[in-house]
C-alpha cells in the first residue's frame, strides 16, 4: 500500500511501498529527496520534498506554474548550481550518495544524469559534432568508435532514417521535432543512467510530441526516466509514477511556496487520488 | 419624421466606422519629425561623402605625379619632393600587430573571467563599472601611462613596443566591453546544453561559447584596432617620430631601437608644414589613412557576416 501526504500534516510523507498499480516490480531507488528545500536568495522556491524514484521507471512531475517542479527536477543533476543565489536544503541522494555532498563533483554528476531541456538547444555545430561532443569529452577519440556511438544514439532515438545522410549538416537545419530528439541522442551519447526532462515536448506539435512519447517507452527499459510536463495527459499516457506540485502560501514568509502534495503510481493520481487537491488538479477544477 | 428603420441605422453604423478610420487630415507632426530624421541622415552622409572627395581631390597631384613613389619613401617633412607615407603604414602595420598580440588576448581573457567565472560577487559588477570608465578615458592620458611606465619605470625607451603597450592599454577596456556583450548574448541553452553532457565549465567555454560569440569578440576587437590606428596623441607621447624618418632598408624590427612613426603622426608632421605641395601630401596621407581604418572595418563586417550563426 502507497500511503500518501495527510493534507493538512506539515511534511509530506512518501512511503511508496509495495507494487502498486500498474507500477512495475521494485527496482532499486535512484534518488531519494529527504525534506528538500532550494531556495533562490531569501525565496524558498519548494519546500519540504520527499521522493523516491525507482529505476527503469518513468516518472512525471505534474502541478500549476510555479509550483517548483522543474526546480525539483534541476536538483537531480545540480544544474541550479548554474543560478546564482540557488541553494539547496535537505538531502538528495543518488544511490544513497548524497549528490550535493562536498566532494561531489557537479561535472561527474552530470555525465551519469543527462538532461533534455525545454526548449531544443542543439549546439549551432554538424549532427556529428552535437552527438561526438559527450563522447569526446570522456577521452573518446577513435573515428570509429566515436561513429558507431553516433550511429547507437541516433538509431535510439529513432533520427537515423531521417538524418543518416547528412550527419555533417547542422544541426540548426533539423525541424523542432527533430532537434529535441537530437537533443535526447545527444543525451543517450554518454551513456547516463538517467534522462531529466523538462518539458521536452511543449515547443512541439502533436506529431513531434508523440514520437517522443514513443521514444520514451523505447527507451525506458534502459534508463530512468523523470519528466516535468504542463500536459496532465501526457503524464497519464508516458508515465508510471506521477508527483503531483501545488504552491501554498508560506506562512513564514507570506509568499508562495511550491510542495509536494501526492506521489503516487500514475493509474491511482488519475483515477482515485489521495488527495482532494490532486484530484481537483487532474479533473480541470484548478490550476 | 423618424427615420430609424434598421436599413438607416445600418447605414449610419457603417459610416461612422468609416468616419473612424478616415484619416483626419495630414499628420503634420509625423511629416515634421520624418524630415528631420532625414535631414539628420543626409547631413551624416554629406559630412562622409565630401570629406572623402575633398581628400581625394586634394591629393589628385600627388597620385598622378609621384603615386607608388610616395608610397613608398619616408618620412620627410623637409622636402615635399621626397615626403612619403612608407615608415607610417609600417609603424601603424607594427602597432596593429602589438595590440592584436597584447590586447586582445588579454581583453578576452578578462571578459570571459568576468562573464562566465566572476558570477554577481560585489568584485565582479565594480569591475564592469570601472572598465566602462576606463573606456571613457582621453587617449592623452593613456600617452602618459605609456611614457611614464613603459618608457622609463619600466626601460623599453622610446621604441613602437612602448607605443604598441600605450596603444593596448588604450583599447582593451573597450575590448572587455565588446567581448563581454558578445559573449552575454550566447543563449544560456547553448551552456546549459554542453554542462548537461558532462562538460567542464572550462570545456563548455572553450567548445561552445566562444566560437559562439567570436563573430561579436571579433567585430568588436577589429573595430578598436581601427580605433587604435588613428590615434596619434600616445605615440607622439612615447616618442614617435615627427621630422624626418628614412626608411631605405630598414626593416620592420629596426622600430624596435626607436627611430618609428605611424599614420596619425605622419599627418600630423606634414599638416604643421607650409606650403601648397605640402598641402596635397597632406591629403593623400590621410587618404592613406582612411583606406587603411576602411579596410580594416570591412574586413571587421565581412568576419561578422561569415561566422554569423543562428541558434
Amino acid at each position: 500500500m502507497s500511503s500518501v501526504s495527510d493534507t493538512s500534516a506539515a511534511p509530506v510523507e512518501i512511503a511508496v511501498a509495495e507494487n502498486a498499480g500498474q507500477a512495475q516490480a521494485n527496482g532499486p531507488n535512484v534518488f531519494e529527496t529527504r525534506d528538500l528545500a532550494v531556495f533562490y536568495d531569501d525565496f524558498r522556491a519548494v519546500r519540504e520534498v520527499n521522493l523516491d524514484i525507482r529505476q527503469h521507471e518513468i516518472t512525471a512531475f505534474i502541478g500549476p506554474s510555479g509550483c517548483g517542479k522543474s526546480t525539483v527536477l534541476r536538483c537531480f543533476d545540480r544544474m541550479n548550481d548554474l543560478i546564482d543565489g540557488a541553494r539547496v536544503e535537505g538531502t538528495v541522494s543518488y544511490h544513497g550518495v548524497d549528490l550535493y555532498g562536498p566532494d561531489v563533483d557537479a561535472v561527474e554528476v552530470r555525465r551519469r544524469i543527462g538532461m533534455v531541456f525545454q526548449k531544443p538547444n542543439p549546439f549551432p555545430k554538424s549532427i556529428y559534432d552535437n552527438l561526438a561532443f559527450g563522447p569526446r569529452l570522456n577521452g573518446i577519440k577513435k573515428k570509429a568508435q566515436l561513429d558507431e556511438i553516433v550511429e547507437q544514439s541516433l538509431h535510439r532515438a529513432a533520427l537515423w532514417d531521417e538524418v543518416k545522410s547528412r550527419l555533417k549538416a547542422s544541426a540548426m537545419g533539423l525541424s523542432g521535432g527533430q532537434q529535441q530528439r537530437l537533443c535526447i541522442a545527444r543525451c543517450i551519447a554518454v551513456k547516463p543512467e538517467v534522462i531529466l526532462m523538462d518539458e521536452p515536448c511543449s515547443a512541439l506539435d502533436p506529431i513531434a510530441t508523440s514520437r517522443i512519447e514513443e521514444l520514451m517507452q523505447e527507451i525506458k527499459t534502459d534508463y530512468t526516466i523523470i519528466i516535468v510536463t504542463h500536459n496532465m495527459q501526457q503524464a497519464a499516457r508516458v508515465s508510471d509514477r506521477t508527483a503531483f506540485f501545488t504552491t501554498e502560501v508560506n506562512p513564514e514568509s507570506d509568499r508562495r511556496t511550491g510542495r509536494l502534495v501526492e506521489y503516487n503510481p500514475t493509474s491511482k493520481i488519475f483515477s482515485n487520488p489521495d488527495d482532494e487537491r490532486t484530484e481537483q488538479y487532474v479533473t480541470g477544477r484548478f490550476g | 419624421m423618424a427615420l430609424t428603420t434598421p436599413a438607416s441605422t445600418g447605414g449610419r453604423a457603417a459610416r461612422s466606422i468609416t468616419d473612424g478610420l478616415t484619416k483626419r487630415g495630414s499628420d503634420l507632426r509625423g511629416k515634421l519629425i520624418e524630415g528631420v530624421l532625414v535631414t539628420a541622415l543626409a547631413a551624416t552622409l554629406l559630412i562622409l561623402f565630401v570629406l572623402i572627395v575633398d581628400l581625394v581631390q586634394r591629393s589628385w597631384p600627388v597620385w598622378t605625379d609621384r603615386g607608388g613613389d610616395f608610397l613608398s619613401s619616408g618620412l620627410n617633412s623637409a622636402s615635399a619632393a621626397s615626403a612619403g607615407v612608407w615608415s607610417g603604414i609600417k609603424g601603424t602595420i607594427t602597432l596593429g600587430l602589438i595590440v592584436c598580440v597584447i590586447a586582445f588576448p588579454l581583453g578576452i581573457a578578462c571578459a570571459v573571467y568576468l562573464e562566465e567565472y566572476a558570477g554577481r560577487t560585489r568584485f565582479a559588477r565594480l569591475t564592469r563599472i570601472n572598465v566602462r570608465n576606463l573606456a571613457g578615458v582621453p587617449s592623452i592620458v593613456y600617452g602618459l601611462l605609456g611614457l611614464g611606465i613603459f618608457v622609463n619605470t619600466l626601460g623599453i625607451g622610446r621604441n613602437v613596443l612602448a607605443a604598441g603597450l600605450a596603444l593596448s592599454a588604450l583599447v582593451l577596456p573597450i575590448v572587455v566591453i565588446t567581448a563581454s556583450e558578445a559573449l552575454r548574448a550566447v543563449p544560456v541553452a547553448i551552456r546549459e546544453g554542453a554542462l548537461g553532457v558532462g562538460a567542464t565549465q572550462w570545456e563548455t567555454v572553450r567548445s561552445h561559447v566562444l566560437p559562439a560569440a567570436a563573430p561579436g569578440i571579433l567585430t568588436g576587437t577589429v573595430l578598436s584596432l581601427a580605433r587604435a590606428a588613428g590615434e596619434a596623441a600616445p605615440i607622439l607621447l612615447v616618442g614617435a617620430a615627427t621630422g624626418l624618418l628614412r626608411t631605405g632598408d630598414q626593416g620592420f624590427l629596426d622600430q624596435l631601437g626607436g627611430a618609428f612613426t605611424a599614420m596619425p603622426v605622419v599627418i600630423f608632421s606634414y599638416a604643421r608644414q607650409t606650403g601648397e605641395q605640402f598641402r596635397e601630401i597632406t591629403a593623400a596621407a590621410s587618404l592613406v589613412l582612411l583606406v587603411l581604418v576602411l579596410a580594416m572595418n570591412t574586413f571587421a563586417i565581412w568576419l561578422r557576416n561569415r561566422y554569423d550563426r543562428k541558434w
